[in-house]
């Protein structure tokens, strides 16, 4: 029983992707925040310290010098001015040369120490905290010779409330904006993603004995996930098929032995004659020992192109499954006095495959060398260049052209019709070569006929 | 002329001694208790209002709230001012509210941090001109109107506007000669105020400044006074007088005659503040029914509202209200309480009619 929950679907892609906008999109907003709360709070200081000193400018116009002492005439404009920040408190003084406060408020804050003639600085007025320029204005006349300073001051809640109106806005205009961004971007998710919902919904429609390939416009992304997708139904269906032709080759290739045998056996039964009836029963035994190898082979050929298919290839050297089939000796039972020799060389033949389904091909080409060949018969393994090659070659000259051509076709034996073969053993050796991405070779050298299964060399281990 | 000299002699004698004494004692001019006697919260007014032009509106304010009581002190202008700035500076505020026609004076408490906000509805219905940081409120509309005693004014020669009365003074032994009052700017701080803001309004402020102290006008103080002077005959003519006393005068004395000049009429909006940080909750409400529009009829009754001056502006009707200039409250008023600009002002005035 499968956990349910390892097979539930984990997060979707879409609640994926809005969760990271989301977090990127937070991220950014404080970022813009800030941004907005000192560009806000610096603007609003800018805009007002204008009014500051166009006031503080003003005031000191109108300063002038009546019987040797300065004297200032207010103007009503700089206090218009001012006004301008509708809320805020008014703080002015101006200081004589000594210090001494000339008109205005008593105890003003005083600025830092600076040279600067125009100075702005943040204070209290009053309990308040507010914004001062101070400018200094000098005199060289006759009577009077000196500085007198003027210092204007304000209190913040018009530049305060101008700060947050900008950083308002700004927030404002930064949450729509994330909202419009995170709309459109689930949005386009969802559109992005719609391919892969459409190929969920194909697949959930497929008949289950549909196993052709999935032929789905498909994004680059996902493609390779529909390759593998269709490479298992691929293999699924070749083992599919495997299996319905063995099972038909199968009944089918029994039915004339068996029904041979049968005959055979009701042959024996009437036969009287006793010397008759040894003969009719080594006849049934001939044919039964054929028809278990046939068996052999129909199911070495069904394993090989399973194995093909399913197991994991491994790194081999060539020259040991040559050297296993030649010490495996079981050619020894078919052909005992066949001479069979082993040719193999010092260096490794490296190839990626699997052991048990070359070893199955080579040993049905060594039968049928055993089987239709000229002894002395020699099994062999050599690399050449980028190619491994095990091979087989008998003293004799092959079977003639015609033959050659049906080679390796199933159930297609020898030209003379002999019951010596079953027509498998090529056809078995030409699948292995094919399943490990090589082929089978056919060929008369100086020394006999020589069958080869040439694979890929792959990297000495 | 001496009659001027006299008079300012005898203004400057007391003026000086309160600029030498460390804490002048102040007087009040009248106080009177409304309400039950017993009440268990009571509330202190000071106004430079007289009484009886404020009355009505307090006993209607007290009738619905029984447990209320109401301290009316009447102040003249200056010395209310100091007052309430001394008790700003000492932290004790004494009023719970102060209502005055030296509406620059408030508007410098307020400047100086000595008074507390008080939001309602009735407050955020004033227009922005009369209302200040939340803390100073126009409550009154009051023209500066020139009055005249029908008796002795031929109807002809009634001045409708400033260059009238400017022609009546320039004939040389004009009979307006010595005839003509308006208030003591020294000693009034609403005539300050009016006097200032004529000099922004208009240029006609120097020449007439000229002419009345080449005609020996008299400046004088006080509302009543100026106003018993023309209804008495000894002036004939008062200049930049308060409309709501000339108008409470005049009901009881057809013999005035009352003239908004056409030119341009200043309009004075009392205005009200409620001293220190915290406010009295029974003051705001005073405040808002000040406000209200049941307030606003008492006070139209006494003449301290004119229908007229809320009614929306309409260039079709009468034109005179296209003239009123109403007094803003404002941070500008800040500028008449200078004592380096208020000084220079006053100089100039003393030099016109030392003249």
């Amino acid at each position: 029983m499968p956990d349910p929950a390892a097979n539930a679907p984990t997060l979707s892609l879409t609640a994926r992707l809005v969760i990271g906008l989301t977090g990127l999109l937070l991220v950014g907003g404080v970022a813009l925040s800030f941004a907005a709360f000192s560009y806000g709070k610096a603007a609003a200081r800018e805009a007002y310290d204008r009014l500051l000193v166009g006031a503080a400018q003003d005031i000191a116009a109108s300063i002038s010098v009546v019987d040797g002492a300065p004297v200032v005439d207010l103007p009503v404009s700089a206090f218009e001015l001012l006004a301008l920040a509708e809320d805020d408190r008014i703080a002015y003084q101006l200081r004589g040369p000594g210090g001494q406060v000339l008109t205005g408020y008593d105890g003003l804050p005083l600025p830092p120490p600076g040279t600067s003639d125009t100075l702005l600085y943040d204070a209290d007025f009053l309990g308040e905290p507010a914004r001062f320029i101070r400018i200094i204005r000098r005199f060289a006349e006759r009577q009077f010779s000196g500085q007198v300073e003027v210092i204007v001051g304000q209190t913040m809640r018009a530049r305060t409330e101008l700060a947050v109106d900008i950083i308002r806005n700004a927030l404002g205009g930064l949450v729509i904006g994330g909202l419009a961004m995170l709309t459109f971007a689930v949005i386009v998710v969802r559109r992005a993603l719609r391919p892969l919902d459409r190929f969920a919904a194909r697949l959930a429609a497929r008949d289950p004995q549909d196993l052709t390939a999935i032929d789905a416009d498909l994004p680059r992304e996902v493609h390779a996930m529909v390759e593998a997708i269709n490479g298992f139904m691929d293999r699924l269906n070749r083992q599919f098929s495997t299996m319905k032709s063995l099972i038909s080759d199968t009944a089918h290739q029994l039915r004339t032995p068996v029904a041979a045998l049968r005959a055979q056996a009701d042959l024996a039964a009437d036969e009287e004659d006793a010397a008759h009836r040894a003969e009719i029963v080594a006849r049934i035994h001939r044919g039964t020992v054929r028809l278990s190898r046939l068996l052999d082979q129909m199911l070495s050929r069904a394993l090989v192109i399973h194995r093909g298919d399913a197991v994991r290839r491994e790194r081999l050297d060539l020259r040991d499954i040559a050297l296993d089939i030649f010490e495996t000796g079981d050619h020894r039972d078919v052909a005992p006095d066949a001479e069979v020799r082993l040719e193999v060389g010092e260096t490794p033949v490296p190839v990626l495959a699997d052991a048990l389904s070359l070893s199955e091909a080579a040993k049905n080409l060594l039968w049928n060398a055993l089987a239709h060949g000229v002894p002395p018969i020699t099994v062999g393994a050599e690399r050449a260049g980028d190619s491994a090659r095990l091979y087989i070659r008998d003293a004799g000259s092959g079977p003639p052209p015609v033959v050659r051509e049906r080679l390796g076709a199933r159930f297609s034996t020898g030209e003379d019709g002999s019951t010596r073969g079953t027509g498998l053993g090529l056809s078995i050796a030409a699948a292995v070569a094919e399943a490990f991405g090589g082929r089978l070779e056919m060929g008369q050298d100086p020394n006999g006929f020589c069958v080869s299964i040439i694979l890929p060399a792959g990297t000495s281990a | 002329m001496t009659r001027l000299a006299l008079r300012l002699a005898s203004l400057a004698a007391p003026l000086i001694a309160a600029l030498a004494a460390p804490a002048p004692a102040l007087a009040q001019e009248a106080v009177e208790h409304f309400g039950a006697p017993d009440a268990p919260r009571r509330i202190i007014l000071r106004t430079t209002t007289d009484i009886a032009i404020l009355a009505p509106t307090v006993r209607a304010f007290l009738a619905a709230r029984p447990g209320l009581g109401l301290v009316y002190e009447q102040w003249g202008s200056n010395d209310l001012y100091t007052l309430t700035q001394r008790d700003c500076a000492s932290g004790t505020p004494q009023a719970d509210i102060v209502i005055s026609s030296g509406v620059h004076q408030l508007v410098k408490l307020v400047n100086d941090r000595c008074a507390a906000s008080w939001t309602s509805l009735e407050t955020e219905a004033l227009p922005p001109s009369l209302r200040w940081r939340d803390q100073i409120w126009g409550v009154s509309r009051e023209p500066a109107v020139m009055v005249y005693n029908r008796d002795l004014v031929p109807p002809d020669e009634v001045p409708r506007t400033r260059f009238d009365l400017l022609d009546l003074l320039r004939p040389e032994g004009s009979r307006y000669g010595g005839r003509v009052a308006t208030y003591d700017i020294e000693t009034s701080g609403l005539g300050f105020l009016f006097a200032f803001m004529d000099a922004q309004e208009a240029t006609t402020f120097g020449a007439l400044m000229e002419a009345f102290a080449r005609s020996g006008a008299v400046a004088t103080c006080c509302s009543a006074e100026i106003i018993a002077g023309v209804a008495d005959g000894d002036y004939l003519i008062a200049y930049n007088v308060l409309g709501s006393y000339a108008a409470q005068a005049a009901t009881a004395n057809p013999a005035l005659g009352i003239v908004a000049p056409d030119d341009y009429t200043l309009v004075l909006a009392r205005a009200a503040i409620l001293p220190g940080d915290r406010t009295n909750s029974d003051a705001g409400a005073f405040l808002d029914f000040i406000l209200s529009a049941e307030g606003r009829r008492t006070m139209t009754a006494s003449h301290l509202t004119d229908p007229l001056d809320d009614a929306d502006p309409d260039p079709g009707a009468e034109s005179a209200i296209g003239q009123r200039r109403l007094i803003p409250l404002g941070p500008p008023l800040l500028v008449i309480t200078d004592k380096m600009k208020s000084d220079r002002f006053l100089t100039r005035w003393r030099q016109a009619f030392s003249r």
